[in-house]
């Protein structure tokens, strides 16, 4: 009872090299926290579409503005880079995909795909509204 | 203390323990609302895609309308309920004290309720006419 145990300590990132599913990750609970935040954006656009025209034309002054655009596709990205990156948790979830080629694959597919999807939504929305 | 007394496994005597003091619950969860957004997704950009450009008249009518205003409440939701647990795992990862830790978890809550209920009224009443 009176000897402490010395037991293992997971060692924090700093130990470790750098590796790409580490860094995604990283990038995976980052853009979590960003999306936590973001969803004041979405409420005040809500909040502000049911309070009236006043209302909503302040939140297309700021989401026209320059840095309410930075914000807004920085969402976007955000948003789709989670879901693909969490995509690939469902396939490691049900146990495929651990083999080194595999994760590498799942990795910079969702990488790729997040930042595709983010373009493709922006043409989109450029073709249909001019832009917010 | 150091020998087992009882009947319990090791199992039995260490649950319960974690930081979070709870199961698998959460982890379940989390893949329940992660899927259901999974689903949604789509649906979703294309009302976000449909309402850009709109001034308030527009944009209301649309977000006011049956089918829309069901994908926007499930999706508030679901993103909502998975937000506050991932919120939760990166308090329980980090914040060490445990009167922070338990204001942290207290204060994910009160933030990921207000915005869920609030957004979700804000359609209802577009829903029911502004």
């Amino acid at each position: 009872m009176t000897a402490r145990i010395e037991r293992p300590l997971s060692p924090h990132l700093q130990t470790y090299r750098v590796t790409l599913t580490m860094a995604l990750s990283i990038v995976h609970r980052a853009t979590g926290i960003a999306l936590y935040f973001g969803t004041l954006l979405l409420a005040w656009w809500l909040i502000a579409a049911a309070s009236g025209p006043g209302a909503y034309a302040n939140v297309q002054a700021f989401t026209g503005s320059i840095i309410g655009k930075l914000i807004v596709f920085g969402y976007t990205w955000a948003l789709l880079h989670h879901l693909v990156s969490g995509i690939r948790y469902f396939f490691w979830d049900l146990g495929y995909g651990f083999k080194a080629n595999e994760r590498e694959a799942l990795t910079w597919g969702a990488l790729i795909a997040g930042i595709s999807l983010t373009v493709l939504v922006w043409i989109i929305a450029y073709t249909v509204g001019g832009g917010r | 203390m150091s020998r087992p007394s009882s009947m319990r496994t090791p199992l039995g005597r260490v649950r319960n323990l974690g930081s979070s003091h709870s199961g698998t619950t959460d982890f379940w969860r989390q893949r329940l609302t992660a899927v259901a957004m999974t689903l949604l997704i789509v649906p979703v950009i294309v009302i976000v895609l449909m309402l850009i450009g709109r001034n308030h008249a527009g944009a209301a009518q649309i977000l006011g309308s049956i089918p829309i205003a069901i994908i926007l409440v499930l999706f508030i939701i679901a993103s909502a309920w998975h937000m506050k647990i991932g919120m939760q795992i990166i308090i329980e990862d980090y914040v060490h004290n445990e009167t922070l830790k338990l204001v942290g978890v207290m204060a994910n809550n009160f933030f990921c309720i207000a915005v869920a209920l609030s957004s979700i009224y804000a359609i209802l009443k577009l829903s029911s006419g502004v």
